[in-house]
């Protein structure tokens, strides 16, 4: 059974819009890259899915897109302040890759930091909205970083063990450039760990659920 | 006894958490396979959840072939949640199990109903098998316990009280967040009902009853059963936590040796003891 503890804060960095919360890993180990922890989000009744974004010594850091009631409560965390969080769970990123890729979409490059340490820092492009959810791209100071109405697709040269995370239409077109990527998925999530099949997603004909069977998944299976 | 909600846990991906459990109840098993509804199937609300998840399962055959043997690996008892199109469907899953007790899931909110009523699938279920049937309820209908009097006429042998009642929910833009529009309403939203429900059919049967609906501790498990029940089930705080039973059964331990209790079973029905709410009015009386 993944492992549930209670983890304090031990920091909040403003990233552009984003919040880059970070907790002391306490018991928990960081597992792989690509992998998520569900954070209780205070006052919520339900955690919320976040993948390691970076794991310093003793901690475990996560990026965090204010958007709803949960990821607000959990960007305003103090220092001192302790959630439940549980994991690390799913299936992450596979690591054997010969020339790899790191393709990133907005939040979507929340665990693509980890990724690139366990890589050894391989090349990285990553597209936001705008210059200022571009700020997240100093997380990964070897990126090239595409502003829309650029596309991070643009930059995707063939041959490469592509490893990407990003919006739905992102991954699609990543999948149809690189149809071996490995690509890590997001849905709603209750539980994140195999009970509510909220994040059942039809994928060839096949019933997933993301938090079991991916996040991460290979782009042709 | 503490069980699981049909649909809350996955006890092959989780053992660890069923195991906390006194039974094991799987999620609905239909006739033929379902991939369940389209996302969006989840909605967290100010007071509870949305689930549309749609009895995903793998099917009867499925079912019996490739989940069952492996959750009676687990050893303990086990609760098949049986669920159907028509009365005959429903009677078909119950003729082939063994060894299980049977829940009738007869209030999916989520998709189509039979057209019998719930008496009716009960009585054809009680002509197909000689296990236990506990008949699992909607709260939505205007009398519950006329419903509970009804499937206890036809046969059931307990109730399970309730299911998700329906509910919807709209994201920022105003619109349904759920792909199917309206979901099952549970967690803390629902306690109060499942209370009610619960009350009104431990008064209007001699059933005996799982309570469930917005179990989060120990104190919730008590109420359920002060109200009439015999047994508690755990749902959405599941979700949040896996190990909420062994937590909740610690806490409802705690509460039974408050009150100087030394098992459930002399809590069951608390509520209906009329001695308790006059000496309570007495005393705030008394106050005055």
């Amino acid at each position: 059974m993944p492992r549930r503890d209670r983890l304090t804060v031990r920091g909040r960095e403003v990233v552009g819009p984003y919040v880059l919360l970070r907790l002391e890993g306490g018991p928990l180990e960081p597992g792989l890259p690509g992998q998520f922890f569900m954070l209780e989000a205070p006052g919520r009744l339900l955690p919320r899915p976040m993948s390691l974004c970076l794991a310093p010594a003793g901690e475990l850091a996560f990026l965090i897109d204010p958007i709803g009631p949960g990821t607000q409560a959990l960007c305003s965390l103090e220092p001192g302040d302790a959630i439940h969080v549980l994991g690390p769970l799913g299936n992450g990123f596979r690591l054997d890759v010969a020339r790899p890729l790191l393709v990133g979409g907005g939040i979507g490059i929340a665990p693509l930091p980890y990724l690139s340490e366990h890589l050894g820092g391989p090349p990285a492009v990553l597209g936001f909205r705008s210059d200022w959810h571009a700020e997240a791209a100093a997380l990964l100071p070897q990126a090239e970083v595409v502003v829309e109405p650029r596309l991070v697709t643009e930059l995707i040269e063939p041959g490469r063990d592509v490893l990407a995370c990003g919006p739905e239409p992102m991954l699609e077109a990543v999948r149809a450039l690189s149809p071996d990527a490995q690509l890590a998925w997001e849905a709603p999530m209750a539980c994140g760990y195999g009970a509510c099949y909220g994040c059942a997603v039809e994928i060839d004909g096949r019933w997933k659920r993301l938090c079991v069977e991916g996040p991460v998944l290979q782009a042709a299976a | 006894m503490l069980l699981n909600a049909s649909g809350c846990l996955d006890a092959l991906t989780a053992p660890d958490t069923a195991l906390q459990l006194d039974a094991f109840v799987t999620k609905t098993v239909t006739p033929l396979p379902r991939g369940g509804n389209a996302p969006v199937r989840i909605a967290e609300t100010d007071v509870g959840m949305l689930n549309s998840i749609g009895l995903a399962n793998p099917g009867r055959d499925g079912f019996l072939r490739d989940v069952l043997p492996r959750l009676r690996a687990l050893g303990l008892p086990l609760w098949v949640s049986v669920g159907g199109f028509s009365a005959r469907e429903y009677a078909e899953t119950c003729a082939q199990l063994e060894d299980v007790t049977i829940e009738l899931n007869l209030s999916c909110p989520n998709v189509d109903e039979a057209p019998e009523s719930a008496a009716e699938i009960v009585a054809a279920c009680r002509a197909a098998t000689a296990l236990p049937l506990f008949a699992k309820l909607s709260p939505a209908s205007w009398d519950v316990a006329a419903v509970a009097r009804a499937v206890e006429a036809a046969g059931a042998d307990g109730l399970s009280l309730v299911n998700t009642i329906r509910g919807l929910a709209l994201d920022a833009q105003l619109r349904p967040i759920l792909g199917t529009t309206t979901g099952g309403v549970s967690g803390p939203a629902l306690k109060p009902i499942a209370l009610a429900a619960v009350h009104a059919c431990s008064r209007a049967t001699s059933l005996p009853i799982v309570g469930m609906g917005g179990v989060r501790t120990g104190r919730d498990a008590l109420e359920l059963v002060a109200a009439g029940a015999h047994a508690a089930a755990l749902g959405t705080v599941l979700f949040a936590d896996p190990s909420a039973p062994a937590r909740i059964r610690e806490e409802l331990s705690a509460e039974l040796a408050a009150r100087g209790l030394s098992s459930l079973d002399e809590a069951c029905g608390a509520a209906h003891d009329p001695a308790l709410p006059v000496g309570k009015h007495l005393d705030l009386e008394s106050r005055v």
